[in-house]
């Protein structure tokens, strides 16, 4: 009899033991949808699986305008993920909110974080803790249709704003009743142009956008009312451009509508399927002075606030994957977007890239805006060009309304 | 000892039997029947209508962003959306759509309906290519819309003004033209129905009204003003109440048609469910959007009931 | 029983004489009938042209190729999206003709305290949009779980107020004799209602069927907001999702556009009489 307990109690154990490891640990990664950002994170996940066949990660997405919506309400209801991206811009509220946890400095030392990525990581700190890693950083280039600039006569692409103009002026094209056939450049507010001019004209015609401690909105002057002008009079003066044509800029410039656009490496992927032109990247034109600006930005990867036990450690070492130098290379070669990592982005092959080589140095004298609310401060940016463009306003009202409303949106903040 | 009914020839072998059950008179047993038959409505109707019509009043009052929990506020949201400018400027668009579409989409439907109602040859067929548009999704035909009125080259729409010698239209990306491009793809999507509601209403006055009158010696004008218009007024307010709150409540061909600029350009074409879609599922302000929302309803209901009131009296 | 042909009463009244204005308005009309599916005819001609021919005006292409809605079709997602669209509208229509019907006829048929009540609450909940509930509903679904599921998207419709109403309409109709009959034989009061009932307002259900099944193969808001990821998608949201992909590659979002189009339209063209039939009905009763 007691042999037969014994027995049946080692049996017992062992099939706690075979069940428990029959169960993988399942942890639920989020991010937004893009498609290849999508892919990018499929192949990393296989790759994480196959290295650690006990834990599983099931990636769900969402439209970029629900994103934030989402992780909040999941959160709510306690159903939140376990490891989550969200835009550096968005880390007050996480934190405020206490969807993120901090990042355990076991298996991710300040140290080590400061000296392997990008200054711009420091974003991501509040207080004494890291909330996030990136996979991968952003900046903005204008790229070129190297055909259209070559058949208008222009041999290389523009490296200051006057020879941008004269390339827009020379390489587009209209039909008999006046209407825009090829666009010189895509005007698109909504796409990045909103960035090109927050960081970049205003500064290149001598403003800032905001105050230091980003608390003010200072681009309601002189400068900014001039960067403005210089944008709407893409459209209305030298007539190179219209905002909206083919809907949106990317779109004009993938079907060889457009000679040149100003997008960031995040577009690297989409662009890359273009065969029915060859297409070319340099960097942000500089002002008549030299001055060069540029923006960038980062998505990061956070732990949820909840987050605990097995499924904090199966976190853990899927964050370590998915900001290591491996996945970093995997995300360069499938979304375009630069590793985090200096060392893995400022290798020669990189710098030596005509693709990535501008991109790259255009991080390096970037800034990056703090946003409290992205998409109604893109709206408000939107809003100032179609009022110019649209409803005849002039710079001046348009630009002092706009930071008004900006104003309005940042004081509305709750800390 | 249970005792068992007679059972009659023919009958269905599942009458409910007992002791219990014999006792009962046959009121009461109606009565069992009656509301285990209403139990599950009216739980589904409470959870699901009533309940939150209630929480819905009662999130107006808050201020909530789901992160924290709900702060009571009285009616401080109802204070920020009447001084919100970009409120009004929604309000003036919903109501726009409402009265600008109701009165076109009802006099083209109903003068459709009164010449179609006469057709014989292929009657069925030019009904059918009427009615068509109202079985396609909103969301589908936004898209076909707004390929229709994209600018030369591609877009359909200026592409024949152009073959005609007519100027090209900016439509959507207009200020001005936008709300009525938009408006047009709701009026289309609707006709058929208001059309066939329009032609059952006229196909129920009886033909002596129409002998009596020709007898008379009334013309066709006459008889349109005296006899089928009259009798045709319940149709007509069923109608106008009806796509009165289809046009209050638009937002699928929005939505579709201003992807990259929602309710643009410059939110002149913003209706105020698409207000309340982003406060609620783009700010998250929960409270806020819930105050929207009880805007809306109060003004579905004083449209409702006023159109009841003013059309039923005359 | 309503033909749904031209009113013979209207051609008897007026006589059947072919004058120059019948003509002109009956042109007319063709005219406007063809303007009014020229989106649909466009919708589908693009649909079978490839990009390069997107531009060109001719409703008939050039050279018409199924090679969009191979793509579309092998990309997976739109069946998934057919799919749960499908199951969706057949579910809710199922719901509804079940309980409007029992509801209905309830309250049609049987006399007993607070039947007004119950009527007038469930008619007022005809007032109440949708628009109002779904922050309620969004938030409830998330405590409970709803979220990003079948029953999420269906649960707001299972019963409605206007279903119940038509039905009850009808019902009112029914002699109260056939359902004595069927008492003194014995049926008990559901066997009454399904089997008595029910195959006297078959008008009235297919009408009802066939409403709530458009209304939900075309909803668009609602399973907007409760799904999250792109499986769960009903076709109206998986397309808008789709179109904003794929930017201005018009052909393949009119593709898209047809393919979600394109079963009611079929399902219209074959039971064109009963559907008309039955909004006819719904309208003369509403």
């Amino acid at each position: 009899m007691r042999r037969g307990l014994i027995f049946a109690g080692l049996i017992a154990g062992f099939s706690t033991l075979a069940v428990n490891a029959a169960q993988a640990v399942e942890i639920e990664y989020w991010q937004y949808v893009f498609e290849t950002r999508v892919k990018a994170m499929d192949e990393l996940i296989a790759n994480f699986e196959k290295a650690n066949p006990d834990i599983k990660v099931k990636q769900t997405t969402f439209p970029y305008a629900d994103y934030q919506t989402r992780v909040v309400a999941a959160n709510m209801g306690g159903k939140g993920p376990d490891v989550m991206q969200l835009f550096y811009g968005w880390l007050d509220k996480f934190v405020a909110g206490k969807l993120l946890q901090p990042l355990p400095t076991d298996m991710f030392p300040h140290d080590k974080i400061e000296s392997d990525f990008f200054p711009i990581v420091t974003a991501m700190k509040r207080g004494e803790n890291y909330y996030g890693l990136p996979t991968a950083v952003r900046s903005l280039a204008l790229f070129y249709n190297k055909k259209l600039l070559k058949d208008a006569g222009i041999e290389t692409p523009p490296k200051t704003l006057d020879e941008f103009v004269k390339a827009g002026i020379a390489t587009t094209k209209r039909d008999a009743a006046g209407n825009l056939i090829v666009a010189g450049t895509t005007l698109d507010m909504a796409g990045q142009d909103h960035q090109w001019w927050r960081e970049i004209l205003v500064r290149q015609y001598g403003g800032a956008p905001y105050s230091d401690d980003n608390k003010k909105v200072t681009y309601n002057s002189e400068a900014g009312v001039k960067a403005l002008k210089f944008y709407t009079d893409l459209q209305t003066v030298q007539k190179i451009g219209q905002a909206g044509f083919m809907d949106e800029g990317q779109a004009a410039f993938r079907a060889g509508m457009a000679a040149m656009t100003i997008d960031g490496t995040f577009r690297l992927g989409a662009f890359k399927s273009i065969n029915t032109f060859e297409w070319g990247v340099t960097e942000l034109p500089a002002n008549a002075e030299g001055v060069r600006s540029n923006y960038a930005s980062y998505f990061a990867n956070g732990i949820g606030g909840k987050v605990s036990g097995e499924k904090l450690e199966a976190s853990k070492k899927f964050l370590a994957y998915i900001s290591s130098p491996e996945a970093m290379d995997i995300w360069l070669k499938t979304v375009g977007e630069l590793p985090a990592r200096r060392s893995a982005a400022l290798t020669e092959a990189n710098l030596a890239d005509p693709i990535f080589g501008p991109f790259l140095k255009g991080l390096e004298y970037a800034h990056t805006t703090q946003f409290v609310d992205e998409a109604a401060q893109r709206q408000t940016a939107i809003d100032m060009a179609n009022r110019v463009l649209l409803e005849g306003q002039t710079a001046e009202e348009s630009v002092a309304q706009a930071a008004a409303a900006e104003q309005a949106i940042i004081d509305g903040v709750k800390k | 000892m249970a005792s068992t009914p007679t059972q009659t020839e023919g009958a269905a072998p599942r009458r409910p039997t007992g002791p219990v059950w014999d006792r009962l008179s046959m009121k009461t047993k109606k009565l069992i029947w009656v509301w285990s038959f209403l139990a599950l409505p009216i739980l589904f109707y409470s959870v699901i209508r009533f309940y939150p019509t209630l929480q819905a009043f009662w999130l107006s009052l808050t201020d909530w962003d789901l992160m924290q929990p709900p702060v009571f506020i009285g009616l401080g949201n109802y204070k920020r959306l009447f001084a919100d400018p970009q409120f009004w400027k929604v309000f003036r668009n919903t109501f726009t759509y409402l009265i600008i579409g109701t009165p076109i989409s009802l006099v083209l439907a109903f003068v459709i309906s009164y010449y179609l109602d006469r057709v014989k040859i292929m009657h069925a067929f030019i009904r059918a290519l009427y009615f068509l548009p109202f079985l396609t999704t909103a969301a589908a035909m936004a898209w076909v819309w707004r390929w229709f009125y994209q600018p030369a080259p591609i877009g359909v729409i200026n592409d024949l003004l152009g073959l005609m010698g007519l100027p090209q239209q900016p439509f959507i990306r207009s200020v001005t033209q936008a709300l009525p491009s938009i408006m047009v793809t709701s009026i289309w999507a609707g006709l058929g129905f208001q059309i066939i509601i329009f032609m059952a209403g006229l196909r129920a006055i009886p033909s002596t009204y129409y002998e009596a009158a020709r007898i008379d010696g009334l013309g066709e004008w006459a008889i349109l003003r005296k006899i089928t218009l009259p009798l045709l007024k319940p149709t007509t307010v069923f109608l106008v109440v009806f796509s009165s709150i289809g046009f209050l409540r638009i937002f699928d061909q929005v939505y579709n048609m201003t992807t990259n600029d929602p309710g643009g350009p410059l939110g002149s074409t913003k209706p105020l469910v698409l207000m309340i879609f982003q406060t609620a599922f783009s700010s998250y302000e929960m409270g806020y959007a819930a105050a929207q929302t009880v805007v809306l309803f109060s003004i579905l209901l004083v449209v409702s009931l006023l159109q009841l009131r003013v059309l039923r009296d005359k | 029983m309503m033909s749904t042909d031209t009113n013979p009463k209207v051609a008897a009244a007026f006589g059947a004489s072919i004058r120059p204005g019948r003509i002109i308005a009956w042109t007319l009309l063709l005219i406007g009938g063809l303007i009014m599916v020229t989106p649909l005819l466009f919708m589908f001609s693009t649909s079978l042209k490839t990009a390069g021919q997107v531009y060109d005006l001719r409703i008939i292409p050039a050279a018409p190729t199924l090679e969009n809605y191979i793509k579309v079709l092998s990309d997976g997602r739109f069946m998934r999206w057919f799919f749960n669209s499908a199951f969706v509208a057949v579910t809710v229509t199922l719901s509804n003709v079940f309980f409007d019907s029992l509801v209905g006829y309830t309250l049609a048929k049987f006399e007993f305290r607070g039947r007004y009540l119950i009527f007038l609450a469930i008619l007022s909940t005809l007032m109440i949009p949708t628009e109002m509930l779904v922050i309620p509903w969004y938030l409830m679904s998330s405590q409970l779980g709803w979220l990003d599921s079948y029953w999420g998207i269906m649960f707001p419709g299972m019963m409605t107020a206007f279903g119940t109403f038509l039905m009850k309409q009808f019902f009112d109709t029914i002699p109260n004799d056939f359902l004595e009959a069927a008492r003194i034989d014995g049926l008990n009061e559901f066997q009454i209602w399904w089997k008595v009932a029910m195959p006297l307002v078959t008008p009235a259900l297919s009408a009802l069927a066939i409403f709530t099944f458009l209304g939900n193969w075309t909803a668009f808001f609602w399973p907007l907001i409760v799904t999250t990821s792109r499986e769960l998608y009903t076709l109206p949201v998986g397309l808008s999702s789709f179109a904003v992909e794929q930017s201005i590659q018009w052909e393949m979002i009119m593709t898209g556009a047809a393919i979600a189009t394109l079963p009611t339209l079929i399902v219209f063209l074959v039971l064109q009489r009963y559907i008309v039939r039955g909004v006819m009905l719904a309208g003369l009763k509403g």
